[in-house]
């Protein structure tokens, strides 16, 4: 099969940025495929397949990243990881809501 | 951000007794209100909401390594300790493996940026492997406290 390298841009529109949860859920996706994965954001590069480097980026909602995917199944792979992205990772999304599904302060008080 | 941007250097514990994900949790909150850190009437309010926020998905991260956390009304400045389990804990973690490392966050609703650049803090230092292994072995809770500030001092700061 043909290496290629595809890419595109995304916002993170969940409101608390792409934090442990969709972080897991972007590595778990991405470790699915063959290709090599990488998110780009605040000028750094790194292994879409590890969520220990993914958390190191911090995007905060509204920032743009980068999913460059290069190898047999670059093309599927990359709409399956921008897929997470189009549905904001299953999350609500907007400020002030429990964007993760956390706990509400009414909740815990 | 730094380690001691957030952790409570009064609440690191260096060999924790709990053999459980909920005990660990009761454990290190409870260290937070002993270091005057959260107030004893909201310990069972915070260590609720981060069980709660386990059952949406562990958050033992690989590595023996988990970053337990929530959102809590009765903080008004991101807060966390740091504690280690000389035995192990099965936190049911992504790579199934039992978690020796635990950094607990609780962060006010309103500030999301904080956690985020607590997590980055957290992540881009363990990916050091020395930084990881000697953290798990640590013995006393002033040795952690050494080993975050030599990461604080040496690592890349944002």
């Amino acid at each position: 099969m043909v290496e290629q390298t595809v890419s595109r841009e995304f916002v993170v529109g969940m409101a608390k940025g792409l934090h442990l949860r969709p972080a897991d859920m972007l590595a778990r996706e991405a470790r699915r495929w063959r290709s090599r994965v990488e998110v780009i954001a605040n000028s750094q590069r790194v292994d879409g397949k590890s969520i220990l480097d993914v958390m190191t980026l911090a995007v905060e909602a509204g920032a743009r990243v980068a999913i460059e995917v290069t190898g047999p199944d670059a093309g599927q792979a990359l709409d399956a990881i921008g897929g997470l992205f189009e549905r904001n990772f299953d999350e609500m999304g907007g400020a002030g809501e429990p964007a993760d599904g956390e706990p509400s302060a009414a909740d815990t008080a | 951000m730094k380690f001691s941007d957030f952790v409570a250097v009064d609440a690191i514990r260096s060999d924790v007794e709990a053999a459980t994900k909920e005990a660990v949790i009761r454990e290190m909150a409870t260290a937070l209100v002993d270091a005057g850190r959260i107030g004893a009437g909201d310990l069972d309010g915070i260590v609720r909401a981060i069980m709660k926020r386990e059952d949406l998905g562990s958050t033992g991260i690989g590595r023996g390594v988990a970053v337990p956390h929530t959102k809590h009304p009765s903080v008004t400045k991101l807060v966390g300790t740091v504690a280690v389990s000389h035995d192990g804990i099965d936190f049911d973690s992504l790579d199934g493996d039992p978690v020796q490392l635990i950094f607990l966050l609780v962060s006010p609703p309103d500030r999301p940026g904080d956690h985020l650049r607590a997590l980055e803090n957290i992540s881009r230092q363990l990916r050091d492997d020395a930084f990881c292994r000697e953290l798990k072995a640590a013995r006393a809770p002033a040795e952690i406290q050494h080993l975050l500030e030599a990461a604080d001092s040496h690592g890349f700061v944002s």
